[in-house]
């Protein structure tokens, strides 16, 4: 039997509209995904959702590190995300949803399941 | 229980108070009922930083009583003195008439300043300086003189010259001895401090006896025993002090032949139901002139009234104290009275820093000590003091000693009597972090603030004191940073992580590497990597709100509105279905509007002629005013024309944290200017300027800075005052915290901003103000900018592949007529039984 790979990439945005470390939220099949791209030119894509504040505002953190991990601050409390994971890290056992985000021929696409 | 016995205090000056405080403490069965008896009409205060009263600080902030102190068991009587004490009745009786029964009674009835038999010294115009009253006085007489005198040149006598200083005067000090504070240090010490002082605009005439005073035609003469003569506006006498120890003369109790009530070793007088402490008392043969040996005295006299078996030993006369800038110390043997005993100096009269050891004449143990200049190691060698030396005696002189081996019981507040042990206890035991905590918790550090260094050293090596470091990825803290970014020329957030920190940053140390950036002149705060620098409010400018929507605020300067521009508001408000309040700051907060909406919502308030209020932005925010002069039959001034002058100056000046600032146009102060960063009120000569208030969690009112300011001198010092802040303040450090830290740091943080900022003294003065004409000057709209750069317009979109689409999220019901969001908030969980 083979299972077939049956992702659905959406194309959001052109890479460089993305700014050097910093976010943008995007509107992929009625979800909104929060797509942050790092300074060595990775992108990331996390729910937009901040489960603390219940407002859809994670793509206006701060992109930064702590230790080796790549993060992003909520704009409204401060609690800290992996941008790898999703997992807070402030507040173990708390996590938001991860997507896979690629980018095409200059264009950034994002696969929400 | 048996019934409660009376407790007579009479005097209800800072000892008295602390005794009372010691008996309440150590009687929670209220074995004891206390009535205090005090002759002035104010409740104790803290009159060892009496001089502070001329400078801003309140009548209530040097009170001394905790609320709470007295009740139905303890109870404070004041302004009616005790007239005499009936032994045999156990009665005293007040000037009042007033008559209390005791069993036991406590004098704590202090000192009273001594002026010398010399003839008119009781003319006007000559003062003592001991009470709030006296200083009253002196500030009165002040106002229509030019200069001042003080007679004495002792500790009290340089505190009295730098109060007359503070008031503007062209100040003397005439002193019988050759030397200035005779009594703590010697001649080297003396001859520094001299150069120091005057150098600091301070005349001293030493070696000189006054004759006599006399009525000349603009106030007094001094007619020195020379035969020389000095005309002055004002006296003050502070040639020492002498015990009140009239009552207990009058009621038979054992005085000493210079004055001084007799007692011993447990603070009884010759009758057994009768205590005497502090400065009234004449304890192993000597009247102590400081505070820390009458608390200790109260500390006994509280033990021994609950059955305790305290005594008071010898007490430590060690001094230290800033004097108009200058740091004064001397401890132990100051003067090598021991026989044998040797001294090792060290004087540099050019640097002014003056060191003396005295040591026993084998070099083995510490007797004491002065410095003058630099007393940085004052609270350490003091606690060495008898104890065996830990290095050589120049080196202790050059290097101060290591306090890492200061045992348990050495004292570190002698004002309080801590020890070390004590200190180390609270940090470990309590969960003291800081020097705050541990004045809360120990006392330490809370008279004359000597030992603050020391706490911050023991706090440090125990390993709690706060780092400076800003977060994982900077070991510097703001004001570091600030000097690292402004000296290598570094202008982009990579650059200065790459060679300062390390990582990528953070929420912590992004913003405020952008603020630095910002306060250096680095151009639109959204221009090139900086954007990425910004919170989401300065990256959206705006301030975000519970639900993910801003709000809006525009520029009102002074609070000055037309009615065209009032309508152009409310047309906004009304078109994008904004939410519509009045500020604090005298401004309208429009709320509700999503990302996609601000750049219309600005394009309006841009057209109408309003701009950026910077209500996002670590930045200065509104000076708020009342009507002034120009309508208010009360006003003294244009308050609202300055207010407006000083808001357009200021506007867009980022910060360590928001800068408030007001100006009232009278002393009614209805733009409530004190509780703000930088308070204007205005007075019949000018301005009154007044640095550090603050609303908000811990309020406190701003101290007065300077008086009577014409607009051009109160620029200069705003300009130098906000630019400094800027500079130096810690990460989200208010300018009330940031003068606290400067008080821990340097003594006094407000005479140490007077310093800087009036003296001059870090030669920093025109720099600041040169950085803050840059400022004003390059002042550009940051919406205005926004809305002509495309690039910059393309990120006010709530999604990047729907630019004009809302968030579905965001949802308002309404209430009073107006908006309101709609928010999950926490779910309750009910319980139903």
């Amino acid at each position: 039997m083979t299972v077939l790979d049956v992702q659905t990439w959406t194309a959001v945005c052109r890479f460089d509209r993305l700014l050097p470390e910093r976010g943008v939220a995007a509107l992929v099949g009625g979800e909104q995904v929060a797509i942050f791209r790092t300074h060595d030119g990775a992108v990331f894509a996390l729910a937009n959702h901040d489960p603390f504040s219940d407002a859809y505002v994670l793509s206006r953190g701060i992109v930064g590190s702590r230790g080796t991990l790549p993060t992003v601050a909520s704009p409204m409390h401060k609690q800290v995300f992996s941008l790898v994971s999703g997992e807070c890290l402030d507040e173990p056992g708390v996590a938001v949803p991860v997507y896979d985000v690629r980018v095409r021929d200059g264009d950034v696409e994002v696969a929400v399941p | 229980m048996s019934a409660p016995r009376q407790l007579v205090v009479v005097g209800n000056g800072m000892v008295g108070q602390r005794l009372v405080e010691a008996v309440r403490q150590r009687d929670p069965e209220r074995r004891w009922r206390i009535t205090v008896l005090g002759e002035e009409p104010r409740p104790a205060y803290d009159r060892v930083a009496l001089t502070s009263y001329l400078t801003g600080t309140t009548e209530e902030d040097l009170r001394l009583a905790p609320d709470g102190c007295y009740d139905a068991d303890c109870e404070l009587v004041l302004g009616d003195a005790v007239a005499g004490i009936d032994r045999a009745a156990r009665v005293v009786t007040t000037a009042s008439g007033r008559a209390v029964a005791y069993d036991a009674l406590v004098l704590a009835t202090g000192s009273r300043p001594f002026v010398p038999p010399v003839p008119g010294a009781d003319l006007d115009g000559c003062f003592v300086y001991r009470t709030i009253d006296d200083l009253d006085a002196i500030r009165s007489r002040a106002a229509s003189v030019t200069s001042g005198v003080v007679i004495g040149g002792g500790l009290l006598g340089l505190e009295a010259a730098n109060a007359l200083l503070s008031l503007g005067l062209a100040t003397s000090v005439v002193e019988f001895a050759p030397r200035l504070m005779p009594a703590q240090v010697d001649h080297g010490g003396g001859e520094v401090l001299r150069r120091k002082v005057e150098a600091l605009g301070l005349t001293a005439r030493l070696d000189t006896a006054t004759e006599r005073i006399s009525a000349a035609d603009d106030g007094l003469r001094m007619t020195f025993a020379d035969g020389s003569s000095l005309e002055t506006g004002l006296i003050v006498f502070s040639a020492g002090i002498r015990p009140r120890d009239e009552l207990a003369r009058a009621a038979g109790l054992a005085v000493g032949e210079r004055g001084g009530i007799v007692v011993d070793e447990t603070c009884l007088t010759s009758d057994p139901a009768i205590w005497a402490i502090g400065e009234c008392a004449l304890a192993g043969g000597r009247v102590y002139g400081l505070v820390a040996p009458g608390y200790d005295m109260a500390e006994v006299v509280a033990d021994r009234l609950l059955d305790g078996d305290a005594a008071f030993a010898e007490a430590d006369t060690s001094t230290k104290l800033k004097l108009l800038g200058v740091d004064v110390a001397s401890f132990g043997d100051a003067h090598g009275a021991a026989p044998d005993a040797l001294e090792v100096v060290y004087a540099d009269p050019v640097g002014g820093v003056y060191k003396k050891l005295v040591v026993t004449d084998d070099a083995s143990r510490l007797l004491g000590g002065v410095l003058v200049g630099d007393a940085s190691a004052y609270a350490a060698l003091r606690t060495m003091v008898g104890q065996p030396l830990t290095d050589t005696p120049e080196k202790l002189l050059l290097a101060g000693p290591s306090t890492s081996d200061l045992g348990d019981d050495a004292q570190v507040c002698s004002c309080q009597n801590v020890s070390a042990g004590a200190i180390r206890a609270a940090i470990h035991d309590e969960g003291c972090a800081d020097v705050a905590a541990l004045k809360t918790c120990t006392r330490a550090g809370t008279v004359c603030g000597s030992c603050v260094p020391l706490l911050k050293t023991l706090l440090t090596q125990s390993g709690v004191e706060a780092n400076p470091a800003l977060c994982e990825h900077f070991d510097v803290g703001r004001a570091e940073l600030f000097d690292i970014v402004r000296v290598t020329g570094l202008r982009t957030f990579s650059e200065i992580i790459a060679r300062h920190g390390r990582g990528r940053g953070c929420d912590i140390c992004k913003p405020v590497v952008a603020s630095i950036l910002a306060g250096l002149g680095g151009g639109h705060i959204l221009d090139g990597e900086q954007a990425a620098l910004q919170d989401t409010n300065d990256h959206f400018l705006a301030n975000i709100q519970r639900n993910g929507t801003y709000s809006v605020v525009p520029r009102v300067p002074g609070g000055e509105l037309t009615a065209e521009g009032l309508i152009a508001i409310g047309e906004v408000a009304r078109d994008f279905g904004l939410y519509s309040k009045i500020t604090g700051g005298q401004r309208i907060d429009l709320l509700g509007a999503r990302v996609e909406q601000l750049p219309a919502i600005w394009k309006r308030l841009v057209d109408a002629g309003f701009e950026s209020g910077h209500a996002y932005g670590k930045a200065l925010r509104t000076v708020k005013s009342c009507v002034g002069s120009t309508w208010c039959r009360y006003g003294v001034q244009d308050s609202t024309s300055l207010a407006i002058m000083l808001e357009l100056r200021y506007r867009g000046l980022r910060a360590p944290h928001k800068i408030k600032a007001g100006v009232s146009g009278c002393a009614r102060e209805c733009a409530e200017a004190r509780s703000k960063d930088v308070g204007i009120i205005a007075s019949e000569n000018g301005w009154n300027l007044y640095f550090g208030g603050n609303g908000g969690f811990r309020p406190r009112h701003a101290e007065l800075f300077a008086s009577d300011l014409s607009d051009a001198e109160l620029v200069g010092l705003v300009d130098r005052f906000l630019m400094f802040y800027v500079r130096t303040a810690d990460r989200l450090q208010r300018t009330s915290a940031w003068i606290e830290a400067l008080t821990d740091e340097h003594g006094d943080g407000f005479a140490y901003l007077r310093r800087v900022l009036v003296d001059d003294e870090l030669g920093l003065c025109a720099d600041l103000e040169t950085a803050m004409e840059r400022h004003a000057g390059s002042y550009t709209d940051e919406w205005a900018a926004v809305l002509d750069d495309e690039e910059k317009l393309g990120r006010f979109v709530s999604f990047v592949n729907a630019p004009d689409a809302p968030d579905p999220s965001i949802r308002f019901v309404t209430e009073r007529g107006q908006i309101r969001p709609v928010v999950a908030g926490p779910t309750l969980e009910v319980v139903r039984r």
